[in-house]
C-alpha cells in the first residue's frame, strides 16, 4: 500500500518539476513592433565616403574621450565602438579594392552603432531597467545610475552594441542614445547632422523606410535628388520644423547607387529603427542575418509561461508544501520513515 | 530526528590547523590581493574580460556551474522529503553544507564581477526591477534560496548550542522551508538555462533551444548526486570512515534514472530542431559537444548495474563524470559555443583563475571546520 501512496505523491512532484520547466504557449508574447512615431536613421552606404566627421560629432555631443591606435597618439583612432565609442564607420576591403560598393576587388563603408531595434535584446536582458525603450521615440536609453554593470546587456545584443568600461572601477555602459538628450535644444543625431552627403539621414523611422524604398526603386547610376541632415515628414508644418536648428532643406544631387535589394533592419529581430541600405551584401560589412522574431519575445515567453503571475511556482509550492509536510511529520516521529518507503 | 537505524549525525572533532586549511587560507589570502586590484583598477585591470566576451569564468565558473554544484542539498533533499526515502537521511546533512557553501559564495562572487555593484540592491527594488529579464528571476531566486538553506541547515548550529526551543520551533516549520527550498532551485537552476535564449543565433544551434531551461533544470538534479557520490569518497577518504555504499548504491540509481531522461529530452531536441547536423561539423564547437555527451553518458556505462554500483572506485569516477559533463554542458553554451563574431577571443588571465580557485579554498576551508566543529556527518565508527 504504502509503495503506490509513494508512487502516487512522486507522479505528482514529478509533475510538479515538469510543470516548472515545459513552458505552454498560451502566454506567448509577439514579437514588439516600432511605436509609430519612432525616431531613427537611414544609413546608406552608397553615399557614404567614409570622412568619419560623424565619429568625432558623436565624440563631441556625447562628451567621450579620444581613444589611441596610432603610434603618435594625436588623433582620436577607435578601431571599434566601445565604451566611449558610441559610433565608428568601418571599411569592408577585398582584393583590389579597386571600386567602391564592390563585393569583388572593391571597398565599401558600414557604420556601426545602434539600431535602436523594435524589441532590443538589451532591454529585455537588463535585470534593473537601466536599459529602456521611450515608449514615444523608441530610443533605447540607458541610465547608469541605475545599473548595476552585469553586462548582460553587452552579452545579449546581436549587433554587439552595449559596451563596457572594463578600465574603470566604476565602468559604465557606452552606446548611442540617438542624442535624446540634445532634441529639446533643437539638434537632433550628432552624426546625421554633420554628415556631409547625407549617408546617415535622421528621421522618423516609418518616412526614413519609405524614402529607402523609394532609392531601391530608382535604377542604379541614374541621379536623384538625396536629402541631408534630416528628413522632414510630408506632413510636416512651419512650426515643427522651426523646432530644429539646422536647415530643413539640405538636398543635393546624387547619383542611385546599385543597392543589394534589400533594407536591413526593416524586419530584423521585428524591425529595428536604423535602416541601413548597402551594396555590398550586409552579413559581408557585419550585419548579422537575423529572422523576424527578436530572441526578447522567445525568452519573455519562456518566462512568463512559468512565472507569469507567479501562478505555476505557486501551485508547485503548494504541492511541495503538502508532500513534504506529510514526510516531514513522519520523519519526526521517526516511525514511517524507517520504512524508507521502498 | 531518526533515532532507530541511522546514527545521529556528530562533529568529527580534530585539529583545524592542517597542511589543507593552512593551503587553504594561503589561496584565500591570494584571492583577496587580486580582488583589491579588481576593486581599485577595474575589471580590465585583472580579467580577460571583452565586450566580445563580457562574461568570463566568474560567472560562468563561480555562478553558473558553482551553484549546480552546489545542487547536492536540493537533490538529496527532493529524495528525502518530497519522494519520502527516509533512508537517504544521513546525507542530507553533508550535502546541504556543500549547497550553502556553495550558493553563499556565488552569491559573493557576483558581486566581484558586477561592475556598478554598489547599485545591487536595485534588483529587488520594485521601481528598478525588470520582470522580463531571465537575470531579474536568477538573482531574486538565489538569493532568496540562501536565506532558505541557512534555515534549513541552523538545526546543525541550534543543536550545537543547545538551543532546544528555538530548534522545536523551527521544526514545526521545516517542511514549507524544505518545499521552498526544493521549489527555488527548480526555478533558477531552469532560468540559469533560460539566460542564454536572448543572446540568440549568437549561441551555437547545438545549446541555444527553448528546452535549455529543462536541460539545465535535468542536468543539475543529476549533478547534485553526482557531487553527493563525489563528496562521501572524499569525505570518507580524508577523515578514514567508511563509504556510506549502502545508501549510495541506490542513489546512484536514481540519478542514473534522472540522467537518462535529461538524455533523451538533450538528443530528441537536437533530432526535432534539426540541429543535429552541426555536432558533425568540423568545429571546436562540435568537439567539446561529443566531450560532454561521451561524460554524460560515461556513468551509465560505468555504474549501469548492480555489480558495477558495489565498486566504490567506478561510483566516484562516475561521479566525477556527471559534474565534468554538467561543467560541459554550461561551458560549452556560455563561452566554447558563444560566438559574436570575429576578432574577440577569451581565455581566462591567471588571476581570473586565482580567484575562482580563491572562492574554492573557501568552500573546502569551511566544509573542513564545520564538519569538524558541527553535527553534520553522521556519527561513524571509525574505519581503522
Amino acid at each position: 500500500m504504502a509503495s503506490r501512496r509513494d508512487f502516487l505523491r512522486g507522479c505528482l512532484a514529478g509533475g510538479a518539476v515538469a510543470a516548472t520547466v515545459v513552458p505552454t504557449p498560451a502566454v506567448a508574447r509577439d514579437t514588439l513592433q516600432r511605436p509609430p512615431e519612432a525616431l531613427g536613421l537611414l544609413y546608406d552606404a552608397t553615399l557614404c565616403v567614409g570622412c568619419q566627421a560623424c565619429v568625432a560629432a558623436c565624440k563631441q555631443a556625447n562628451d567621450n574621450p579620444a581613444e589611441f591606435n596610432a603610434l603618435d597618439k594625436l588623433w582620436d583612432t577607435p578601431l571599434d565602438t566601445s565604451g566611449d565609442t558610441f559610433n565608428i564607420i568601418k571599411m569592408y576591403r577585398h582584393g583590389t579594392m579597386t571600386t567602391k560598393d564592390t563585393e569583388e576587388n572593391g571597398f565599401a563603408f558600414m557604420k556601426t552603432s545602434c539600431m535602436h531595434c523594435a524589441d532590443p535584446s538589451c532591454v529585455s536582458a537588463c535585470p534593473v531597467t537601466a536599459m529602456f525603450k521611450d515608449p514615444v521615440t523608441g530610443v533605447v536609453g540607458y541610465d547608469p545610475d541605475a545599473c548595476i554593470g552585469c553586462r548582460y546587456c553587452v552579452a545579449a545584443c546581436p549587433f554587439g552594441i552595449p559596451k563596457y568600461q572594463y578600465d574603470s572601477p566604476t565602468g559604465q555602459i557606452g552606446k548611442c542614445e540617438l542624442c535624446r538628450e540634445r532634441y529639446a535644444d533643437g539638434h537632433y543625431s550628432a552624426c546625421a547632422e554633420v554628415c556631409p552627403t547625407g549617408a546617415t539621414l535622421f528621421g522618423r523611422t516609418s518616412d526614413l523606410l519609405v524614402e529607402a524604398k523609394r532609392r531601391l526603386n530608382l535604377q542604379p547610376g541614374k541621379w536623384t535628388m538625396m536629402p541631408r541632415g534630416r528628413l522632414p515628414a510630408p506632413d510636416e508644418t512651419a512650426e515643427q520644423a522651426a523646432l530644429w536648428k539646422a536647415p530643413r532643406d539640405q538636398h543635393y544631387e546624387a547619383q542611385v547607387g546599385n543597392y543589394v535589394r534589400h533594407v536591413y533592419g526593416e524586419t530584423e529581430y521585428g524591425g529595428t529603427q536604423v535602416l541601413k541600405l548597402s551594396a555590398v551584401p550586409f552579413v559581408k560589412v557585419g550585419m548579422p542575418d537575423l529572422p523576424p522574431r527578436s530572441s526578447a519575445a522567445t525568452s519573455e515567453t519562456i518566462q512568463h509561461s512559468l512565472y507569469g503571475g507567479l501562478l505555476m511556482p505557486l501551485a508547485v509550492l503548494g504541492a511541495l508544501t503538502f508532500v513534504a509536510r506529510r514526510n516531514v511529520v513522519a520523519d519526526d516521529d521517526g516511525e514511517r520513515n524507517d520504512q524508507g518507503g521502498q | 530526528m531518526n533515532t532507530h537505524q541511522h546514527a545521529q549525525p556528530a562533529p568529527v572533532g580534530g585539529p583545524l590547523f592542517t597542511t589543507a586549511t593552512f593551503i587553504c587560507g594561503v589561496l584565500i589570502a591570494v584571492m583577496v590581493a587580486v580582488l583589491v586590484t579588481r576593486f581599485i583598477f577595474g575589471l580590465g585591470a585583472v580579467t580577460n574580460l571583452n565586450d566580445g566576451y563580457p562574461w568570463g569564468i566568474w560567472v560562468v565558473v563561480d555562478v553558473v556551474i558553482g551553484s549546480a554544484f552546489a545542487c547536492g542539498g536540493f537533490s538529496v533533499a527532493m529524495l528525502v522529503y518530497i519522494f519520502n526515502k527516509g533512508q537517504y537521511h544521513p546525507l542530507v546533512r553533508p550535502a546541504l553544507l556543500a549547497s550553502l557553501f556553495g550558493y553563499t559564495l556565488a552569491g559573493v562572487g557576483v558581486m566581484f564581477d558586477l561592475g556598478r555593484y554598489w547599485n545591487f540592491w536595485h534588483i529587488f527594488w520594485p521601481t528598478y526591477a525588470n520582470p522580463n529579464s531571465v537575470m531579474f528571476e536568477v538573482a531574486l531566486c538565489i538569493s532568496a534560496y540562501i536565506i532558505v538553506m541557512w534555515i534549513e541547515f541552523s538545526p546543525v548550529f541550534l543543536e550545537k548550542f543547545g538551543l532546544r526551543d528555538a530548534k522545536k520551533k523551527l521544526n514545526k516549520v521545516l517542511f514549507f522551508v524544505i518545499a521552498l527550498g526544493t521549489l527555488l532551485p527548480m526555478m533558477h537552476q531552469s532560468s540559469l538555462g533560460t539566460l542564454l535564449v536572448v543572446m540568440g543565433t549568437q549561441v551555437n544551434p547545438l545549446w541555444q533551444t527553448p528546452v535549455v531551461p529543462l536541460l539545465y533544470l535535468l542536468s543539475a538534479i543529476t549533478i547534485g548526486y553526482g557531487i553527493v557520490l563525489f563528496e562521501s569518497c572524499v569525505a570518507a577518504s580524508a577523515y578514514r570512515r567508511q563509504i556510506e555504499m549502502h545508501l549510495l548504491q541506490p542513489m546512484a540509481r536514481v540519478m542514473l534514472g534522472v540522467l537518462a531522461v535529461f538524455l533523451v529530452v538533450r538528443i530528441g531536441d537536437l533530432v526535432l530542431r534539426g540541429a543535429f547536423g552541426h555536432a558533425f561539423a568540423p568545429t571546436l564547437e562540435a568537439f567539446v559537444f561529443w566531450l560532454e555527451m561521451l561524460l554524460f553518458a560515461a556513468p551509465l556505462l560505468l555504474i549501469g548495474n548492480a555489480a558495477a554500483r558495489r565498486n566504490p572506485a567506478r561510483m566516484f569516477v562516475a561521479g566525477v563524470a556527471i559534474m565534468l559533463g554538467g561543467i560541459f554542458l554550461r561551458l560549452n553554451g556560455f563561452l566554447i559555443g558563444y560566438d559574436t563574431g570575429p576578432g574577440w577571443t577569451y581565455f581566462p588571465s591567471i588571476a581570473e583563475l586565482l580567484v575562482t580557485i580563491g572562492i574554492f579554498a573557501i568552500e573546502v576551508l569551511g566544509y573542513i571546520i564545520i564538519t569538524r566543529r558541527f553535527p553534520v556527518l553522521p556519527r561513524a565508527e571509525a574505519a581503522h
